[in-house]
Order: structure tokens, then C-alpha cells, then sequence
């Protein structure tokens, strides 16, 4: 008997079941097909300006920092007015991304190069699937538009949101994510990223920066 | 490393421990630091109570269904081209790895923080394949060094002063400029960060634990604070994940609810840094990602624990809350506990993968406080759980012949009330004549696990139920 | 007209335990005075032990044993009371687990469990006393023993009532919830790791200065008052049914006649 076969016997001699019953099939195919959701706080099931006030709320608690612009066009230049606040190189990074692509760099002086992230890279900048209020999250999912890369080796991480993406909870993103890649489907990956990297393993304290970003700027777009 | 439990030992580690000075003062961080986070969070989340019932619930249906939902998810998991590998022993998962490695001819593996790679005692696995494991989480990174095994399931180095560390970075890291000042966290942090950045960048494969399996998707979840994990797992061409069988959830909306009692319960985040869902290798036209994925699903044990009074101990999902509230643990530290899981979790779960004969000691060291139950994610019985093992202790006649004497004397008198009125009555009486002048014993024959530390009151004299007859008597 | 059918007292077993049979009476006396007082018939039927230490050492054959005893002799009254949240919790919340496989019994230990209280939460949940009688010049620390706490929800109850002692104030102290290391039999098969549990509280409750130190379980009291002692310190233990009953007269726990110091 194979390693497989002789786990799922052990499983099912422990339970008493065979495997072959039609109820449990039935119960497990379903939960899998409707994906029922379960509690949602009160606090993801905001909308509009309370909503967007949240997310931003949340994200600052998170230790991450944000600026709200108004319209696609005026992200460039929000991050190069950040990149000088913060005594940064203008210099950054993005994937292939065409809301990203789409927007008037050329009318800033920052200097932008394109691709994953081979580890020399100081700033990079994503365009995020969502954002989720609850918690101040951020939702990238992988791909030539937003390699994976951008989001850990930069030390500091720029994340473009727009408003319209923005959600109350977890539950309503997976939902708009079946609705673009198809139900049971995923992206190679999907990145919740809530603040900068952190670690509190030296006696407790909290240091930013372990290995990830020591910074997540996010640009919220309206 | 965790490979030959201490457990039977538990009470010389415990002795060691207490008289441990530095580690002494590094468990009151945990004592202060965890609870109080915990707490504030949870006051934050008006449905945090009912969460932690649905948390429950959904882990109490999968594991009912575990054998269709591993099905379900082994599909998803070869349909989006990654590889599952099923491990019926901790042997067969090492030798499920090392051979992945071998193949690929790997030189460097980097490691995410795994319990499931401690359980296994990978790493001993893979450097005797000739290869160099290297973990990549801060505190795991730590221990790895000092060639120890991790104090908690989610700060391994929590038994470690600044100082410590700092000795070991001079020691390992021989390119260290003797006059550099390492004397502050932030400073160890960023020697740290240099060295394993390398690292990362020259791994070939990556290994990761997982704290979900996704049925819906083929999906594997782990959840950080550092985001070593996603380095490990995007930039070596492989990555492997190591999980155990009751991993799995069914779907998205599922790990959802569980994610939001996890964090808050573990360090009182609302949400850790990074959650990562990963499905397969890299997509077609990815820049990024690794090329092959692999899942090693270990069983260890675990389901011949469905079915039995330890089913319910399958719902952990590995929070520590358990023992950053327990006092057991706050006193003694998770290295006491001699194997992988510590505290009340471990207290469970230790018995059943590594036998009770071994592991006896943990589920009886407790004061059945139950402030780990009260806090548990999952809302896991687990004092009743360590009962559990107390009963198989008794049955199986591996309680020691002290207890058993003293509890059948005990119980002798007390299922004959008359005796044990006549008995105590006169006892007592003895007693308290004996205690007249202090008030108290400072010693007591078959006692001096309690007088070597305190002082025993003595009895006021005869019996409450002596007395009360007498009063009634009189008023009659 | 106000209804004037008088509801009959309530006729309540008092189960003292085996510890405060054995170690201290006046708990017991206290804790039949604050029920009379409150209008109820108390008796004390025949008793020895609830069982726990069995249960709790994994002897589920002898705990059944004394279950069973106790379930015959207190299920004829109204309700069973105890000083202790550690024997109320027993008898609560795992009676009807020991005989969950005996539908017979388990009617029976659903019925004795379901009308066992703590004293304190007895006397303000069930009989709605907000006050009691008793003057007690001083300061008092509260602990909250962890299965009166955590099993039986006891918090308030205690305190609603001891602030309606003359003259007492409460200061509460840090980590009040926090076990202090007596477990029962754990206290002696690992006294090592009690001892530090039990000096981390005393160090608790010495830094909140009280004169009395306060709790509803005489186990935990014991060990905390030898704590304690063995540290020099000079506070007071004393279970809070004697405060409640005004009986602050006797010597505290582990303190001889002949000291009574107040």
C-alpha cells in the first residue's frame, strides 16, 4: 500500500467512514461550490467616505503611510513629492502593469526601470488588486504587471490603490478574484500585506524591516 | 535540535530552568508583553468571541471530512502543476525533501519558520544529505546558531537576552569588525538582515510550513511578520512546503474567519504582516516565482488521533496563545517541556506523537487553571484533554506508586463517611494540637513538596461537620 | 394589593468541602450564617469529598465512586452551596461528564448540577442579596481562584458584596486572575514550579499593600497564606464567606489563637 493510500485508510478507519458516502460528498462539494461566508464585522461592511476613512485609519495603525490623491495622474507626482520628503532617491521600480503604465512619469523627474526585483532595487512601486478596510490590508497578486519581488527585496515599498478597489472585508476581494480568474482558481500568489516587515524575536521589540520593506507608502487613488 | 525528547526529564529542566536567572527575566517579557496585546485587540473586535466559534466550527467540519477534503484539495493542488508527496512518518517526509533537494542539486536550502520541520528534525536531515539548511526567520535564525531548539511555537528565541545573540553573531559571523556596536536590537536586526539577504538570494530551494491548506484552491497559506517567508519561497527555483494533514480548510471565505482570530490571538495584531497564498509553480509569463512546487503532507501520528478524545486537539492552529498565558510556562519556559511543542498545547499534543510514556509528565503539570482554554482560538478543551492523558496515565499504570498509594488511602475514607467523620474528626484534632503554637508547619512528613517552599496552615481543630452537629444539638 | 403569598425559604445544602471540613470550620459557619441570613433552611447532609483530586489524577473509577455519593446525598434539596468555586465548578461542570454514558445517572447529575452554586454568586445571582451585614475595618485584596473565575463566571459577585462591608476597601491587585500555583495536587507533585508560580503572586499581592488577603477557595488560600508566611509578610488571609459573616474575629489562616492581632 502506498504512503498516500495507507493515510487516507488511517483517516478514514479513525472517523469510521469510507469515503464513499453521498451526504458527506455532498456536504463537502457543496461548502467548496457556495463557499458560504461566515461572520463579517460590522467594521468591513462600510462604504463610501467611512469606508475609505477606515482603510486609511487602519493602514496608519499598521505603521504604514498613506497619501490620498485625486485621479490617476496625479500618482506620479505624489510619489516623487514623497520620495523627496522622505530623502529618498528618485529612482524606482515596477512591473508591467498598465494602470501603472498609464500614468504621466514622464512629467516628474523620477527614473523608472521595469521587471521583477533581483534584490538592488531601493524603491519599487505595485498596483494593488484591493485594499481591505478591517484591517488596512493590502491585496497583490502576482504576475508580470506586479512581480512578487517588488513586494520583499526593496527596502521601501510603494503600493498604488484605487478607491473603487477598496473593500469593507476579506470576503468581498475573494469574491471580485473569482470573478476575474475564475471560481477555484488563484494567481501563483496572493499577497496580504498589512504594514511594513517586522520582527519582535530580539526580547520582544519591535523592530521594522526584518527582512521585507522597512516602509509601505500607499497611494490611495479617488 | 529535537530529535531525543527530554520529557522524561521534565522535572530536572523545569529545576534548571528556575534557576536560570537570565531566563528568568526573558519569560517575564512574555508575561507582560503577549497578554496584554491579546487582550486590547480582542476588546477591539466586537465579533472576536463569535469568530472563535466559527473558527472552531470550520476546523470541526474539515476534520470530520478530512479524507474529502484531502481529496479535493490534492486535486487542485496537481491541477495548477504543483506535486503533493504524502508522508506517512517523520522518515518519510525528510526522505520526500532530501530527495527534491538532491534532484535539483541544491547547495543552500533557506528555511521559513516551521514547527512541522522541527517535529521532523529536517535540518539534521539535510546537512547529512550535504547540504547547508538555513533558517531565515530571526528567531529561528538565532537558535539555529546556538544549535537549539525553539521556546515557542512563534517566538523561538523568546528564552534569549540581546546579549546572547549578540555573542553569537561574533561568533559565527567571522566578517564582524570587532569594533562595530552591536549592543542595541535595531543593530543585530540589520547584521541579520545583511546576512541572510545573501543567503536568500543564493538559495536553490526554499522550504516553508504552512499554517492552511486550501481545498477550494490547491492553496497553501503561511502567515508572517519578517516576510522571510515569501523570500524563501519566491526567489530559489524550488519551493517545498511541509505541512501536516489537518492543515487543511475548505475554502477562501473559511481561512478568512480563522485569520482573523489567528494574529490577534498570537501576538494581538489584527492581521500579521504578510499572508501569502501561493497555488502552484510559476504562471506563464511570471518574471518571479519559483518553477517547481511541492507539498509534503505529513501524517506523524495525527490521524490516528481523529476518532479518539484527542480529536479536537487537530483544530490548533499553532497561535501560542496557550502558553503565553499559561503560568506553567511562564515559570519554566518552553525548553523544559524537552520536545518540539511546549506549554499546553504541547501538553496535548506531545503524548500523542511521541507516546505518553515519554511525554507523561507535561499534561500533568498543570494547575488546571484553564486560562488557556479561555483563550484559544479554537476554543481546544485542553485541560480536559490533559485529563484525558491523566486517565490513560492511571489505566496504564504509569502513574507514579506515590500517588496511587496516597489517592487509594484518600479514596478509602472518603467513600465511607462515617469512617472518614470518625477519622478526620480526630485528625484534625491531633493536628491542630500539634499546630497550636505556630499556626502553621514549616515542615510535614510525605509533604516537603509543599513545605520546602511554604508554610502549611494548620487546622483550626475538630470538623465543620462535628461543629455543626454540636450547634444543632445545642439548640435543640 | 401587593401579592402576599409568602414563597416558601428555599431549603439549601450546604457542602463545605473536604478542606474546610477538615482545615477550617468557620468558613463553613460563615458560609451557613450568610445563607440564613438570606432567608434560606440550610442543612448539612453526611459528605466527604466531591472527587476532584480523583478526577483530576486521572482515577475516573473513584471519582465516579464519590460522585455518585454525593449526587445521592444532596439531589433531595433545593439547592447545594459551597465556599469553594473549585468543588461548585466540580460538581457543575464535570458531574455531568462523568456519567454522560449512564443515562440514568447522568439525569440525575444534570439535575445536582444544574442547582450547585459558588456561595458568592449563590447569593447575588440566585437570591439577589446586594448587602451584607458585617462591619471590617480595613484593606483587602480580592483573588480570583481560576475555576470559580473561569468555569462559574465568578468576578463580580464577591466584590458587589464586599463593598457593602463598613469600613472594608477593596485595591485590587495586578495579574488578579492569574492562577497562584495551588492546583491541588500539583502544589505537592511539582512544588518546584508552584513555588515560583506562588511567590510571583505574593510578590503581587504584597505590592498592593493590603491588610487582607481575600479569595473564595481555601486550596489557593492555603497556599498563598503559606506563601506568605514563609516571606515574613504580616497580611491577613482569611476566606471572604468570614468577612462577609462578620467573623474577622478569629485568628487568619496559619496565624495561632493567641497572635490574633486585630
Amino acid at each position: 500500500m502506498s504512503a498516500r493510500d495507507e493515510i487516507f485508510a488511517s483517516v478514514r478507519r479513525s472517523l469510521g467512514v469510507n469515503g464513499h458516502e453521498m451526504p458527506r460528498r455532498e456536504a463537502v462539494r457543496e461548502r467548496i461550490a457556495k463557499a458560504p461566508r461566515g461572520i463579517v464585522p460590522e467594521r468591513g461592511q462600510l462604504s463610501g467616505e467611512a469606508l475609505l476613512t477606515l482603510f486609511e485609519e487602519q493602514a496608519l495603525s499598521t505603521l504604514a503611510t498613506i497619501d490620498r490623491v485625486k485621479g490617476r495622474d496625479k500618482v506620479p507626482d505624489a510619489i516623487a513629492d514623497y520620495l523627496r520628503r522622505s530623502n529618498l532617491p528618485a529612482r524606482l521600480r515596477m512591473g508591467a502593469d498598465e494602470r501603472l503604465a498609464a500614468m504621466p512619469w514622464d512629467k516628474t523627474a523620477l527614473e523608472i526601470s521595469h521587471g521583477k526585483s533581483d534584490g538592488s532595487d531601493l524603491i519599487a512601486v505595485n498596483h494593488a488588486f484591493a485594499g481591505v478596510a478591517e484591517t488596512g490590508t493590502l491585496i497583490i497578486t502576482s504576475g508580470p504587471d506586479n512581480p512578487s519581488t517588488l513586494n520583499f527585496l526593496p527596502d521601501y515599498a510603494i503600493v498604488v490603490v484605487d478607491a473603487k478597489d477598496v473593500r469593507g472585508a476579506y470576503e468581498d476581494v475573494w469574491q471580485r478574484l473569482r470573478e476575474r480568474d475564475g471560481k477555484g482558481h488563484m494567481p501563483r500568489t496572493v499577497n496580504w500585506i498589512t504594514g511594513p516587515s517586522r520582527s519582535g524575536d530580539i526580547e520582544q521589540k519591535l523592530l521594522l524591516g526584518a527582512h521585507g520593506p522597512r516602509s509601505v507608502h500607499i497611494v490611495l487613488v479617488e | 535540535m529535537t530529535a531525543h525528547p527530554t520529557s522524561p526529564y521534565f522535572k530536572d529542566n523545569a529545576h534548571e530552568a528556575l534557576q536560570d536567572e537570565q531566563l528568568q527575566k526573558a519569560l517575564s517579557n512574555v508575561r507582560q508583553g503577549f497578554i496584554d496585546k491579546r487582550a486590547a485587540v480582542a476588546a477591539k473586535l466586537p465579533e472576536f468571541e463569535a469568530l472563535r466559534d466559527s473558527a472552531r466550527d470550520i476546523k470541526n467540519h474539515t476534520l470530520a471530512n478530512l479524507d474529502l477534503y484531502l481529496e479535493a484539495w490534492e486535486n487542485k493542488v496537481t491541477d495548477s502543476g504543483g506535486h503533493v508527496h504524502w508522508a506517512r512518518t517523520a522518515e518519510e517526509a525528510r526522505q520526500a525533501i532530501v530527495d527534491i533537494c538532491r534532484k535539483a542539486g541544491a547547495k543552500t536550502v533557506t528555511k521559513g519558520k516551521s514547527m512541522i520541520s522541527e517535529e521532523i528534525n529536517l535540518n539534521a536531515a539535510i546537512e547529512a544529505a550535504g547540504m547547508t539548511p538555513v533558517e531565515t526567520d530571526l528567531g529561528e535564525y538565532i537558535i539555529q546558531l546556538r544549535n537549539e531548539a525553539p521556546s515557542h511555537i512563534i517566538a523561538p528565541a523568546v528564552h534569549l537576552n540581546a546579549t546572547q545573540v549578540e555573542s553569537d553573531f561574533r561568533r559565527v559571523h567571522t566578517h564582524l569588525d570587532p569594533n562595530r556596536d552591536l549592543s542595541e536590537p535595531v543593530q543585530l536586526l540589520t547584521e541579520a538582515r545583511q546576512v541572510l539577504r545573501e543567503k536568500f538570494l543564493a538559495a536553490d530551494v526554499g522550504i516553508t510550513g504552512a499554517n492552511f491548506l486550501i481545498a477550494e484552491t490547491g492553496t497553501s497559506v503561511i502567515v508572517t511578520n519578517e516576510g522571510n517567508g515569501d523570500l524563501t519561497q519566491i526567489l530559489p527555483k524550488i519551493h517545498i512546503v511541509v505541512a501536516s494533514l489537518e492543515k487543511l480548510v475548505p475554502t477562501l471565505d473559511d481561512v478568512s474567519q480563522i485569520l482573523r482570530v489567528l494574529a490577534r490571538s498570537a501576538t494581538g495584531q489584527e492581521m500579521s504582516v504578510y499572508t501569502t497564498f501561493s497555488t502552484g509553480p510559476r504562471r506563464p509569463g511570471d518574471v518571479d516565482g519559483p518553477e517547481e512546487y511541492h507539498v509534503v503532507v505529513l501524517d506523524n501520528g495525527r490521524s490516528a488521533m481523529l476518532g479518539t478524545s484527542f480529536q479536537d486537539m487537530l483544530r490548533c492552529i499553532r497561535c501560542g496563545a496557550c502558553m503565553n498565558h499559561c503560568p506553567v510556562y511562564h515559570a519554566v519556559g518552553g525548553h523544559a517541556y524537552g520536545w518540539v511543542y511546549p506549554g499546553p498545547m504541547g501538553a496535548v499534543l506531545s503524548p500523542s506523537l511521541i507516546g505518553v510514556d515519554k511525554a507523561g509528565h507535561l499534561p500533568n503539570a498543570s494547575t488546571f487553571c484553564g486560562r488557556c482554554e479561555s483563550v484559544c482560538p479554537v476554543r481546544i478543551p485542553l485541560p480536559k484533554m490533559m485529563r484525558h492523558w491523566r486517565e490513560q496515565e492511571f489505566e496504564r499504570h504509569l502513574t507514579p506508586a506515590t500517588v496511587r498509594s496516597g489517592l487509594g488511602l484518600w479514596a478509602f475514607f472518603a467513600k465511607r463517611p462515617a469512617l472518614y467523620q470518625f477519622a478526620s474528626n480526630l485528625g484534625m484534632k491531633a493536628m491542630a494540637w500539634f499546630g497550636r503554637d505556630k499556626g502553621k508547619f514549616k515542615s510535614l512528613p510525605f509533604a516537603g513538596g509543599w513545605t520546602d517552599y511554604r508554610d502549611f496552615p494548620a487546622p483550626q481543630g475538630g470538623t465543620f461537620q462535628e461543629q455543626w452537629k454540636a450547634r444543632k444539638g445545642g439548640r435543640a | 394589593m401587593a401579592d402576599t403569598t409568602p414563597t416558601p425559604p428555599p431549603r439549601v445544602a450546604l457542602f463545605a468541602t473536604c478542606l474546610v471540613d477538615l482545615m477550617r470550620p468557620s468558613i463553613g459557619m460563615a458560609t451557613a450564617k450568610l445563607l440564613e441570613d438570606a432567608g434560606c433552611i440550610v442543612e448539612v447532609p453526611s459528605q466527604t469529598c466531591c472527587g476532584q483530586p480523583a478526577f483530576n489524577s486521572g482515577d475516573r473509577d473513584t471519582a465516579r465512586a464519590l460522585a455518585e455519593q454525593m449526587i445521592a446525598a444532596f439531589e433531595g434539596y433545593d439547592y447545594i452551596v459551597a465556599p469553594s468555586g473549585s468543588c461548585a465548578g466540580q460538581v457543575r461542570k464535570h458531574y455531568p461528564e462523568l456519567f454522560k454514558h449512564d443515562p440514568n445517572l447522568a439525569r440525575r447529575a444534570d439535575a445536582v448540577a444544574e442547582k450547585t452554586y459558588e456561595l458568592t454568586s449563590f447569593l447575588v445571582d440566585v437570591l439577589g442579596v446586594r448587602e451584607v451585614d458585617a462591619v471590617c475595618a480595613g484593606t483587602a485584596t480580592y483573588h480570583d481562584s481560576c475555576s470559580g473565575l473561569r468555569e462559574l463566571g465568578v468576578k463580580k459577585q464577591p466584590r458587589t458584596l464586599l463593598a457593602s462591608v463598613d469600613g472594608l476597601t477593596l485595591t485590587e491587585m495586578n495579574e488578579n486572575e492569574v492562577c497562584c500555583g495551588f492546583g491541588g495536587t500539583f502544589a505537592v507533585k511539582y512544588g518546584e514550579i508552584s513555588d515560583s508560580i506562588v511567590t510571583k503572586k505574593a510578590e503581587n499581592i504584597e505590592d498592593a499593600k493590603p491588610q487582607m488577603l481575600l479569595a473564595g477557595d481555601l486550596g489557593c488560600l492555603m497556599n498563598m497564606a503559606g506563601k506568605l508566611s514563609r516571606r515574613g509578610s504580616r497580611i491577613e488571609v482569611r476566606h471572604v464567606a468570614e468577612v462577609l459573616a462578620g467573623m474577622t474575629d478569629l485568628p487568619p489562616i496559619g496565624v495561632p489563637e493567641k497572635e490574633t492581632g486585630r
